[in-house]
């Protein structure tokens, strides 16, 4: 039996993938992927610590509410990770404290 | 568009989008404003049009609903009957004279704003999901049960590969079935009511026999994924320390503690966690709509008090995807007529408040036992975050509480900045004052969006 998978469940045909940089290295990612999905599809879970105990954080509501999953896209820090969507050539980095330090 | 009475519908989900169709077809020009790409809300989200998923409604239950409301919108749209203004985040409404304007950021830098201006505004905004603290909650890994649900539907994606669902509330069965059928192990179901306790509501339930096949559905689907369902029992801590490794599930006595030596610890690398869902309310709340509880506040006709502002689906009141398409039918038809100077014709909307008041009816007994027991405030560990933003632990709370004299959430956020951080208090508010031992109040937030400084020195444009 073939593993079971959200793309084989909806019968996906995805367009060609394209890759973003992540800290430096290179992800796939499918096109229309948030960055959070692109993200966890990679097996990353967390990609920013906090202001004070530099705790590690990721998604946590998924619909933009939290402010959890937030990181620096193309220069741009504090930027919702699970809202943006992914482009071709995007420079992503994990975000430390307010990210205003870069 | 100009001679047409105009109508602002804040919110695509099953309400707004319900709304906009009954009003456009009777002649109302309507501007549909969301924050997502796409139309569809929380229950009908879908895979990104790139992922050329063939088969989208294999996530879904009621996709039939979807496809009409679907061609419903396009048609209009072609029609130049709806505007559709998709990735606008509404960050205020403005009452003017006789009309309103509705103040939106555009796109995913949101530095930018454009106003739509109309003669009525629905507010169709929808909810979130509340989640309590607990030990290990802001570990990775660890995310809410509609969240994960949100990610898989639009990304195609899961949390992980072991994963637990655990909380209380109807949002939990889907979550579990749908992680589960796109490849997830579910090793749990955790459930903290007790079925049992449905028994009090046997009539009301007993009217509903399409919700309780709903529910025979889902565990008939629970049972063919081989997952383990426990009532009365709960996630007491998640564990790990870069991320998430296992959680603990304890049984609770009737009392809601945790029954002594029950505890024990399910490896996973994921936990979807929920105890229920808050309505959006900042726009109404800017607006002075009358609150009741945590819901803005209605009449028969979905009319807030405010004239000119109607309200309908989740953000009137947590009830699910029908409730919403009915509130926003009804929203639909009186805006409509009144905006013509006529009072809406009972009839044309009977049957949907039929709807409206069984659904009401049982959502209220639903809510009544998947309430979390109170004693959750005693598993919270001193050192647990509960604002998860500025970092307030949950002694922070308690002493503001017990040295300071703080007797209510306001007093406690100035005194911890519990809530005062990027979320403005929509994650922790219930927590912070479920641990004061004080009612919810609405936030009062100035905004329902973080707003850049030059965007509220410079005049904004009209929405093209
Ligand atoms: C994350 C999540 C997942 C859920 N998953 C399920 C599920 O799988 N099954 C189920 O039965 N129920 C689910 N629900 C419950 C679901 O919300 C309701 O059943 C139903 O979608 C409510 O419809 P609605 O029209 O009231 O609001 P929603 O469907 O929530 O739609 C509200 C819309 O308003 C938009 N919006 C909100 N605020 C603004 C703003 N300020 N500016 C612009 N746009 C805004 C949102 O983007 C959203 O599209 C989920 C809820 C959440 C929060
Ligand atoms: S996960 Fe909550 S805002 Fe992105």
């Amino acid at each position: 039996m073939t593993p079971r998978t959200p793309l084989r469940l909806v019968r996906a045909r995805p367009e060609p993938p394209f890759t973003v940089t992540f800290d430096e290295r290179e992800l796939t990612v499918l096109p229309g992927q948030t960055i959070a999905a692109a993200l966890w599809s990679a097996g990353v879970m967390s990609w920013r610590t906090t202001r004070s105990s530099g705790e590690p954080r990721g998604v946590f509501c998924g619909i933009g509410v939290c402010f959890d999953c937030l990181l620096t896209v193309n220069g741009r820090p504090n930027q919702r990770a699970c809202l943006v969507r992914a482009e071709p050539g995007d420079v992503i980095r994990t975000q430390e404290g307010t990210g205003r330090h870069e | 568009m100009s001679e047409r009475p105009r109508l602002a519908v804040i919110g695509a989900g099953p309400a707004g989008l319900v709304a906009a169709l009954a009003a456009a077809a009777r002649g109302v020009a309507v501007t549909l404003i969301d924050a997502a790409p796409d139309a569809g809300g929380q229950f009908y989200r879908q895979p990104a049009a790139g992922l050329g998923a063939r088969r989208p409604g294999a996530l879904h239950h009621q996709w039939r609903t979807w496809e009409r409301l679907r061609d419903g919108l396009a048609a209009q749209v072609g029609a130049g009957r709806i505007r559709h203004l998709t990735e606008h985040h509404v960050w205020c409404v403005e009452r003017e004279s006789a009309s309103f304007a509705v103040h939106a950021l555009l796109g995913p830098e949101q530095e930018e704003s454009v106003v739509v201006r109309a003669d009525a505004v629905l507010l169709a905004t929808g909810g979130y999901e509340k989640v309590l603290p607990f030990p290990g909650w802001t570990l990775p890994g660890v995310v809410t049960a509609g969240g994960a649900q949100a990610m898989l539907k639009s990304g195609l994606v899961l949390p992980g590969r072991t994963v637990v669902v655990a909380g209380t509330g109807p949002l939990l069965m889907p979550v579990a079935v749908g992680l589960a059928a796109a490849g997830a192990k579910v090793a749990a179901l955790v459930e903290s009511a007790d079925p049992k306790d449905f028994v009090r509501h046997a009539r009301v339930l007993a009217a509903h026999p399409d919700k309780l096949a709903e529910g025979a559905r889902y565990a008939a689907e629970l049972a063919r994924y081989r997952v383990k369902v426990h009532v009365r029992h709960a996630v007491v801590a998640a564990h790990g320390t870069d991320r998430l490794e296992a959680v603990t599930v304890a049984a609770l006595d009737a009392d809601g503690r945790v029954r002594a030596g029950s505890e024990r610890r399910v490896p996973c690398d994921s936990l979807a966690v929920g105890h229920g869902m808050l309505p959006h309310t900042d726009l109404a709340e800017t607006l002075g709509c009358r609150l009741d509880g945590v819901n803005v506040a209605v009449d028969d006709e979905q009319r807030t008090d405010v004239p000119g502002v109607w309200a309908a689906g989740e953000t009137t009141g947590i009830g699910g995807a029908a409730l919403s398409l009915a509130e926003g039918r009804i929203a639909g038809l009186s805006i409509a007529a009144r905006l013509d100077s006529r009072a809406p014709e009972p009839g044309s909307y009977a049957s949907a408040a039929k709807a409206r008041a069984g659904l009401r009816e049982f959502f209220t007994a639903v809510d009544n036992v998947c309430t979390p027991p109170d004693r959750w405030v005693e598993r919270v560990g001193d050192d647990t975050l509960v604002c998860r933003c500025e970092e307030v632990p949950a002694a922070a709370i308690r002493e503001a509480v017990d040295e300071l004299g703080a007797g209510d959430v306001r007093t406690v956020k100035l005194l911890t900045r519990a809530g005062m951080g990027w979320c403005q208090g929509r994650m922790c508010g219930a927590a912070v004052a479920g641990l004061a031992g004080c009612p919810p109040t609405p936030a009062r937030r100035p905004f329902a969006r973080p707003v850049p400084l030059g965007v509220l020195a410079r005049e904004p444009d009209e929405a093209s």
